[in-house]
């Protein structure tokens, strides 16, 4: 016994442990942002009732002070490996996770006087919030199987609390119950996908796979864990058929985490799939572009039709917020022909212009909730009386989300709709001409709001004094507005040239 | 190395977890199908990586494991606020928000 535990000790002087070199300015936005998570954690524990109206704050500067190593590493401009590739932070990488913490401070902001006013203030909805944006930073950087999987699970286990936040509220429980079944189903098959991969090319990076599935050739096998890995991810993103899910949680669960699951968890599930399609199958156009083809068409067109008939304004924008990840989607059907750093470059930039416009929706539709109390599309009758601000912020956000210039949304449209048709192939074009029908459809539903607000009457008994917005929702509102503005006017060639750095 | 036995038994595994999460309409035993399936995750994974003599199989095998431990913890914890307001963990009477 003492001898062969000896044997292994000699076997471990023979080859010492070497701590492998960490480029610590590379990780420094995850770890700032783990260091305020948990100071508002020891901060919640030491000051308890006393401390809890500074912990919104707090958080928030959290997500501000992350930003300013995401701001050095851009300036330095080099892009930083670590763990032997496992872990890569460039410029692709910097954009998201600027994204992933403005979104969270928005986010943070709309939920401050929310959370405050329910019945169920509690720091730990800020500390679940910081876990899940820290798992959409490590995300953004992974460029490993075992890297992503525990990146997607520290996004939505957190998630799945939060949808279920109102604990006594019968919908709010249907809505985590079905948000974590499906969520745990969903990693589940994209799991058994991953440890085929593995299996199949022995090595978990996504480059090593890649260039391993491109010397053995296409078998059934390795399409089989293609289309499971894409399908988890499909869950993710809420795409057709794996969207059902999406507006039963959306409704049921309290309105500023549905912001976050339209935009930021949406926009996490983009990049991990993008990063798999891109680096580990981009040899594999024929297996991963048809399937992803049928799930961006299917996607826009049942999200758009679905959408028609709603009368609930949450419903309406999460089945708006599938068509969009149709045509998010789009561009990743056809990275053959355009290169991947193209279709890459405009469904981050439709991420970014996404996440200003349907975060300013949802940050309308809250403070119009605390008049209204109801999320009827019948209950906005005659805002314009009393609040003609809120109307107009309203028209913008949608006009966007429609496609319209001169705001954000159209110069996101525009980009998807070029890297469709520039290969000039039957599925880019044939994909370009449903997401435009589909744009029309999608007008259609999104004026409708738009009318019952400037031109019908409000209901008799409404109360018709102006509404006061608190402040950080008013910091919101400015912040999604300022975005969805210059995204579509001065900054949209910027935004161009920023995304077109992504180096693949 | 009899690999066909091991993959062939996960195949098996993820086929039943899959099955049992279709059909069943208790939320524990939807959770367990769940579990079979992410055992199955981890035969192929160790299977592959000790047919392959690479440890990366095993060291994403023990992630898989703790993560489903927080996983399936986090489930609990809902079904079993469920239980609480409901008396009832049965998911398909789970029907409020529809349309």
């Amino acid at each position: 016994m003492v001898a062969t535990l000896l044997g292994i000790l000699a076997q471990i002087e023979q080859a010492p442990f070497v701590r492998p070199a960490i480029d610590w300015h590379a990780v420094a936005p995850e770890l700032v942002l783990l260091a305020g998570g948990a100071l508002v954690t020891v901060f919640d524990l030491i000051f308890m009732e006393r401390g809890r109206k500074y912990i919104p704050t707090l958080t928030g500067l959290t997500f501000l002070a992350a930003l300013v190593p995401v701001l050095t590493l851009w300036d330095n401009g080099i892009a930083r490996s670590l763990f032997d590739g496992a872990y890569i932070t460039d410029r692709y990488a910097l954009v998201l996770k600027a994204l992933f913490l403005l979104s969270g401070y928005v986010i943070v902001l709309m939920s401050t006087n929310y959370m405050a006013e329910g019945d169920y203030y509690d720091s730990e909805y800020y500390q679940l919030i910081s876990a899940s944006i820290l798992g959409m930073l490590v995300m953004a950087s992974s460029r490993d199987l075992i890297g992503i999987f525990v990146a997607l699970e520290l996004i939505s286990i957190p998630a799945y609390l939060m949808a279920a936040w109102r604990k006594r509220d019968l919908k709010s429980n249907e809505a985590g119950l079905k948000y974590m079944l499906m969520g745990v189903f969903a990693s589940a098959i994209m799991l058994y996908g991953m440890s085929l991969l593995y299996g199949l090319t022995g090595d978990t990076k996504l480059r090593s796979i890649s260039s391993a599935i491109a010397d053995q050739g296409t078998t059934p096998i390795i399409t089989m864990a293609i289309i499971f890995v894409i399908i988890g991810f499909g869950f993710k993103v809420s795409a057709v058929p794996f969207h059902t899910w999406a507006p039963d949680t959306y409704e049921g669960a309290p309105t500023p985490l549905t912001a976050f699951l339209a935009v930021a968890s949406k926009a996490a599930g983009f990049v991990a799939l993008m990063n798999v399609v891109l680096y580990a199958f981009e040899f594999q156009p024929e297996i991963a572009e048809p399937f992803i083809w049928l799930l961006s068409a299917a996607t826009m067109t049942v999200g758009n039709l679905i959408a028609i008939r709603q009368t609930n304004v949450v419903r309406l924008l999460a089945y708006s917020g599938v068509a969009q990840a149709g045509y998010m989607l789009a561009p990743l059907a056809v990275y053959e022909v355009n290169g991947i750093e193209a279709s890459a470059s405009a469904v981050v930039t439709y991420l970014v212009i996404y996440a200003a416009m349907n975060l300013g929706a949802f940050a309308v539709i809250m403070a119009a909730a605390r008049r209204t109390r109801s999320g009827e599309i019948d209950s906005y009758r005659g805002m314009l009386n009393w609040a003609p601000g809120l109307t107009v912020l309203m028209t913008i956000f949608l006009f966007s989300l429609a496609g319209i210039p001169p705001f954000g949304g159209w110069f996101a449209k525009f980009e998807v709709f070029r890297v469709l048709l520039t290969g000039n192939t039957f599925s880019g074009v044939s994909l370009a001409v449903i997401a435009a029908v589909n744009s029309v459809v999608a007008a259609f539903y999104y004026l409708n709001i738009m009318k019952n607000m400037w031109f019908m009457d409000a209901p008799e008994g409404t109360d018709q004094s102006k509404l006061k917005i608190p402040s950080p929702l008013v910091a919101a509102l400015a912040i999604t507005l300022i975005v969805t503005l210059v995204t579509g006017t001065v900054l949209a060639g910027p935004l161009r040239n920023a995304t077109d750095f992504l180096a693949f | 190395m009899l690999l066909n036995q091991f993959l062939g038994l996960a195949a098996i595994l993820f086929c039943i977890g899959v099955y049992g999460v279709l059909t069943r309409r208790n939320g524990v035993m939807v959770l367990m199908s769940i579990e079979l399936i992410l055992n199955a995750v981890n035969i192929n994974l160790v299977a592959f990586g000790a047919y392959q003599g690479d440890v990366g199989g095993q060291v994403f095998a023990l992630f898989v494991i703790a993560v489903a431990a927080a996983e399936v913890g986090v489930g609990l914890a809902i079904v079993l606020l469920i239980y609480r307001n409901r008396r009832s963990i049965d998911v398909s009477e789970a029907d409020l928000l529809q349309g």
